[in-house]
């Protein structure tokens, strides 16, 4: 009601507030995608790697016939799924635990727990990974007494270790949720009969839901754009943010054609998470 | 104070004409681009593009530091930027903003052909006297008869194995080729477009129907064959490297037990108790030979030949070549290294040595073998074939 009467003066301030930040965003990020995918109808010199500017379609086309980057972008997007839907697995029960079952000092000891890692930088927890997953690492050395063996180097690692990068990304607006969860919609539901069960899936998971697709955002597009993480325990595979790399200065328009696709898949989640209803409650 | 911006852009514009004027005059090949005549008083400035460990300032080891005195000495500040890739060297170069590089050759003909750098007057850089010969005048680093650079240092993509795992001691690029399924997912090889070459190599010897007569000139069918032997070779690597120290854990680890290599990686990982061991098979090998070059439109060319001359003279060269671990280009370093082994361990002046090392050389496709009537594959397929072997 009252955001409808604002008087003018206060509007005109309003708009001088946020000109600034919204012109930031529209020319700085709106404006480098605009420019990105602009370049990608380009194409280049092939021997000085100059960009020429002529208009073509020949680099779409090349992604689309090209058998290398079909295989690579279907790659890159199973990992994303395999590490956002392991994100889900881990952070569900943590993220209830800490929420509604542990109180006081270890609710907050938890909650530092799960932040910490975030302080830390992004290379130094891939490179310990990459020490943990070697041959002689303490993976393989804790395996060993049950006759197994570790992933080794490859996509499980993958995976593994961007499951443990973004995580925190996860296990956050799940334990949010879970906290907002008024206690006596599950005491109604225990009254009525329910059992755990029943109030997991009529009264929780109704709650979590918006959160969890929040959260698998960002686990999903943060893995769709790294290349670090394969590169240090990637072995062999390669992402598309490595086929990116080694195209972006050889060939711009190419590279930039290839950014298209994680952009485009992206932007098919968002649509999909915002159906589902999951942005409604942001 | 507003009314002074006209007058710089106006004097700017007066410089830049003549600067382009200076450019254009007198240039007699192809490039457009002339060498420079004499190095006057220095600009008080010098931008450099470098390998990690080329221009070091103290800051990462406070014994290795070559800027600071020569900046006491020419007045000349350096504004240094490490670049990690060829690719990228070649990129920052085409800004425009950069005085001189540490060009390796797979990147010196792009700067070549696109313009980007100017063939160096070699009279100018005094201690161009002391290179050795077997590094001037090499199709990577000149064009028609004219220097493009000084060279700097040069080592060659070796063999390392571990000698605990890897037995018998191998002497031949077959084991990580046709061999390497003995050491399955143990494998590791160098992370770049540019080893296609080694692939190359390998059949140059193994193949001689495929009549390759230089790693760096492969036609389609020379390509084609390089990428299926890579691909085969892919089912048994391990990793890829392209970063030095992820080699040296790897090895010292175990996931790695036999692959391409540098000597600082063996030298590091050996010093770190790996059970390793380099060789150069006897097929020779791949290897990289660095250039400083100048920019075709440095903005300070006279601090540009001070730290050309600076990098290359005797003590300086001994020390960046200890540092990064190479082969040092001038012959009298070799008198200058703290360790008075350096020199030997690197094969600095072993000619023979180097004869069976082909540099790295940007594939074009005008055949480097002289071939004239087959076009040959460039670097840009190159990339994409890479992409493809991996995956």
């Amino acid at each position: 009601m009252s955001a409808t009467n604002h008087e003018p003066r206060t509007r005109g301030r309003l708009a001088a507030l946020l000109a600034p930040p919204l012109l930031w965003l529209v020319l700085a990020y709106l404006g480098s995608l605009a420019v990105l995918l602009l370049s990608a109808f380009w194409t280049t010199d092939p021997f000085t790697s100059d960009v020429v500017h002529t208009w073509t379609t020949d680099n779409f086309r090349d992604i689309l016939t090209t058998p290398v980057y079909r295989t690579v972008a279907l790659r890159t997007l199973g990992i994303a799924v395999a590490v956002t839907l392991l994100d889900a697995l881990l952070a569900l029960p943590m993220a209830f635990f800490m929420a509604r079952v542990a109180a006081g000092r270890l609710r907050r000891a938890l909650l530092v727990a799960v932040l910490t890692p975030l302080w830390a930088g992004y290379l130094v927890k891939a490179y310990a990974w990459r020490v943990m997953l070697g041959e002689h690492g303490i993976v393989n050395a804790a395996l060993a007494p049950l006759g197994l063996h570790g992933p080794g180097y490859g996509t499980a690692a993958v995976v593994l270790v961007l499951a443990y990068l973004w995580l925190p990304y996860m296990i956050l607006p799940v334990q949010a949720a879970l906290e907002r969860l008024p206690a006596h919609q599950l005491e109604a539901s225990a009254d009525l009969g329910a059992g755990t069960v029943r109030t997991l899936r009529s009264v929780v998971a109704p709650a979590v839901r918006p959160a969890l697709l929040a959260g698998s955002v960002f686990t999903f597009s943060l893995s769709l754009g790294d290349y670090l993480t394969v590169q240090i325990v990637g072995g062999r595979t390669q992402l598309l943010g490595n086929v990116i790399g080694s195209q972006v200065t050889l060939d711009l328009p190419l590279a930039a054609a290839l950014s298209a696709v994680p952009v485009a898949l992206v932007v098919c989640y968002l649509a999909a998470v915002r159906r589902a209803g999951a942005l409604d409650s942001l | 104070m507003r009314n002074a911006n006209p007058w710089k852009a106006a004097v700017a514009a007066g410089v830049l004409a003549l600067v382009a004027a200076c450019g254009s005059g007198g240039g007699t090949h192809d490039g457009g681009v002339a060498e420079q005549r004499s190095v006057g008083k220095g600009e008080g400035r010098v931008d450099i593009i470098a390998w990690a460990g080329y221009a070091e300032d103290g800051s990462n080891d406070p014994k290795a530091d070559w800027v600071h005195p020569f900046e006491k000495q020419t007045g000349c500040k350096v504004n240094t930027k490490t670049a990690g890739t060829s690719d990228e060297m070649v990129s920052l170069m085409k800004t425009g903003q950069y005085d001189t590089v540490s060009a390796s050759g797979d990147a010196t003909l792009r700067l070549i052909a696109a313009g980007d750098v100017a063939p160096v007057n070699t009279r100018l850089v005094p201690n161009y006297r002391d290179i050795f010969s077997g590094l001037k005048m090499r199709p990577f680093n000149s064009k028609d008869g004219k220097m493009y650079g000084i060279p700097h240092g040069r080592g060659a993509n070796l063999l390392m194995y571990r000698t605990d795992k890897v037995s018998p001691a191998p002497d031949s690029w077959k084991a990580v080729f046709d061999g390497a399924a003995k050491y399955a997912g143990k494998v590791t090889a160098y992370d770049s477009p540019i080893y296609i070459a080694d692939a190359a190599l390998y059949l140059m010897k193994t193949r001689p129907a495929l009549g390759i007569k230089d790693p760096y000139a492969l036609d389609r069918t020379q390509l084609n064959a390089s990428v299926a032997l890579l691909k085969k070779q892919r089912q048994q690597i391990g990793e890829y490297w392209s970063e030095y120290q992820k080699e040296v854990t790897a090895f010292k680890g175990g996931d790695s037990v036999l692959g391409t290599t540098w000597q600082v990686i063996a030298n590091t990982a050996a010093a770190e108790k790996a059970p390793v061991k380099a060789v150069l098979p006897k097929e020779g090998a791949t290897g990289w030979s660095d250039t400083w070059m100048v920019s075709a439109k440095a903005a300070h060319p006279n601090c540009a030949y001070k730290w050309l001359n600076w990098i290359v003279s005797p003590k300086v060269n001994a020390q960046v070549a200890e540092y990064f671990g190479e082969a040092p280009a001038n012959r009298k370093a070799c008198k200058e290294t703290a360790d008075p082994r350096h020199c030997d361990v690197y094969h600095a002046d072993d000619e023979s040595y180097y004869r069976r090392v082909h540099f790295w050389t940007t594939p074009v496709p005008q055949c480097l073998d002289g071939r004239k009537n087959v076009k040959c594959t460039d670097y840009a397929e190159w990339t994409r074939a890479w992409t493809e072997i991996k995956g």
